[in-house]
């Protein structure tokens, strides 16, 4: 699959994150040789094979709907970049 | 001289009052101190480990004391321990102080196991040679000029150089296995589910485990023992009860074993590597058990389809780093989209950024059921594949890494090199099941071999009995 800038620009802004021009240049060329690579697996026949969508063989675990510990305020804001008294707070959402 | 290499040693000096807790954990400070340059640590728990052995000492005198007691412990930077911080080796968790302790770490303290500190890794635990860290690199102690392997290369080192008891790991394709074969230690990664993943932070849910790393078989039974089991905070632990690993070690019954062809045949296999596992596999006959070679058709297929699964759920998993609530935030950005996009760009490092890249391509519209459901669809193959062959033969065997420890800067240049690391360690993360590495000899410049054991899911007793027998059959 040849990745284009186009497509970088795209997939990077759906994953909020942002290449300078150098940057973009290498992830479409890492990107471009990676899923070349994961291609191969077009080699495999799948046809009629469900697709294993979880490992582990525990269903439906239940527990009691009991109140248990919780985080205080205090401690919830402990690791905030910014926050005031009861909020996170980050930068104007529009300018 | 070297003390206190095996918990055995270390309850046999206390039994006689030779040494106490403090002792020990002083033993380990002052080892740490003198091998600060392997930068295994990135932050020791000085006054917290004293604190603990001091409590630790009183329990023993009252005839208190946990299972555990006088084992010394570190922990990967990816696992939580509360009101300390950890990074995850990444930026973007800068100056993160956990609210609450991994279920794992907190078994073990309740055994009266002490933390010594947290250990140095991957980013994430995304690379094979523990050269993606904010903390910088860690150095091979066999050879300090090699990597120590990855992505847990902290863990394994710490161990290795004798600067703690046992360590813990994690390993989502190989990063427990691949650094122990790297410094010829024991690693395991179980059975998928088989320890809670509540306080592991989170890379690939659906492959992620707790490893441990000793230097002896008994010692990582013991760890995985007291580890293991149902867990309120992770729904998809495993209820099935936990067997006394430790105390079902002896093996005297002859068994059928498979090698893949494909792995003993492979290009990428360095010579000593292939003659040692040659060899065991000889002296396994010798000995009466059945030895069979088995063609894997899916090895190639296997990496491609692991990487394609993690980098999709290493997107997903990843985008809870925001700088809303926690950890690093850029000061550059101007408004709210702008916030998001410059932490993480800033905050991420280079593989994880091409991780999550990959991840958001194969899950994003157009590209999901040509990459993602083909690959779920594969990994169902591969797993019914390694299932099956666990049904017929009791373990399966192969070398845990095609070379022995690489040079810093080898593989940096080209990702797909670097993925190929891990083409023996992954079969067991796509399948769930769990695998062993043990020290298996050394190749000419006298780096360590590693060997792997796999057997059928939750079989870790039978796991840990046969590679305590192996290792003794090496050795001879």
């Amino acid at each position: 699959m040849k990745i284009d800038l186009n497509t970088v620009k795209k997939i990077a802004h759906l994953a909020r994150l942002e290449f300078d021009e150098e940057g973009a240049e290498k992830m479409m060329k890492d990107m471009t040789q990676i899923l070349d690579w994961e291609e191969q697996l077009n080699e495999i026949n799948t046809e009629g094979v469900e697709p294993l969508t979880t490992m582990s063989s525990e269903v439906n675990v239940l527990r009691a709907d009991k109140m248990g510990e919780h985080l205080s305020h205090e401690r919830a804001l402990q690791n905030a970049p910014q926050k005031d008294s009861d909020y996170f707070r980050v930068p104007k959402v529009l300018e | 001289m070297e003390k206190f290499l095996s918990f055995d040693d270390i309850q046999k000096s206390l039994e006689i009052r030779e040494t106490d807790c403090k002792a020990i954990v002083n033993y380990y400070l002052q080892n740490i101190q003198t091998k600060a340059h392997l930068n295994a640590f990135v932050e020791v728990y000085k006054e917290s480990a004293l604190e603990q052995a001091a409590k630790v000492d009183e329990k023993i005198a009252s005839g208190k004391a946990g299972r555990l007691a006088g084992m010394v412990i570190g922990i990967k930077d990816v696992l939580v321990y509360k009101d300390h911080e950890f990074n995850a080796s990444s930026k973007i968790l800068k100056g993160f102080i956990s609210q609450f302790t991994a279920t794992a770490v907190q078994r073990l303290i309740d055994e009266d196991a002490i933390i010594i500190g947290r250990l140095n890794c991957d980013e994430f635990g995304m690379g094979s040679s523990n050269e993606n860290s904010v903390h910088g690199k860690v150095l091979n102690a066999a050879d300090e000029s090699r990597v120590p392997g990855g992505s847990s290369g902290g863990s394994a080192v710490a161990v290795q150089a004798n600067l703690c008891t046992v360590s813990l790991g994690t390993d989502t394709g190989g990063s427990v296995r691949q650094p122990a074969a790297f410094t010829g230690l024991v690693g395991i990664k179980p059975t998928y589910s088989r320890v809670s993943r509540w306080g592991l932070i989170a890379y690939a849910s659906s492959f992620d485990t707790i490893g441990i790393f000793s230097r002896n078989i008994r010692d990582n039974a013991l760890v995985m023992e007291i580890m293991a089991g149902p867990d309120n905070f992770d729904s998809t632990a495993s209820r099935k009860p936990v067997p006394k690993y430790s105390e079902l070690l002896h093996f005297d019954k002859r068994v059928k074993i498979a090698y893949l062809k494909e792995t003993i045949e492979s290009p990428a296999l360095q010579k000593e590597i292939k003659e040692n596992t040659l060899s065991i596999l000889e002296r396994l006959k010798e000995e009466g058990h059945e030895v069979e070679e088995v063609e894997f058709p899916l090895l190639k297929y296997v990496l491609p389809t692991y990487y394609i699964l993690t980098t999709a759920e290493a997107s997903s998993n990843l985008s809870r780093y925001d700088g809303v609530k926690y950890g690093f935030r850029s000061p550059n950005a101007h408004n709210l989209e702008s916030m998001y996009k410059m932490t993480r760009s800033e905050g991420f490092g280079e593989e994880v950024k091409r991780r999550i890249m990959l991840g958001t391509f194969v899950l994003s519209a157009s590209y999901y059921d040509a990459y993602f459901t083909k690959a779920q669809k594969v990994r169902r193959l591969i797993k019914e594949f390694t299932e099956n062959l666990l049904n017929k033969y009791d373990y399966i065997l192969l070398p845990t890494t095609p070379s022995t420890a690489f040079k810093f800067g080898e593989h940096s240049n080209d990702p797909v090199a670097m993925y190929l690391e891990d083409l023996f360690t992954v079969q067991a993360s796509v399948s769930g099941v769990p695998a062993l590495s043990l020290p298996n000899g050394k190749d000419q410049q006298g780096l360590p071999i590693g060997i792997q054991v796999m057997a059928n899911s939750f079989k870790e007793a039978e796991l840990y009995a046969f590679g305590s027998y192996l290792m003794e059959l090496s050795n001879n």
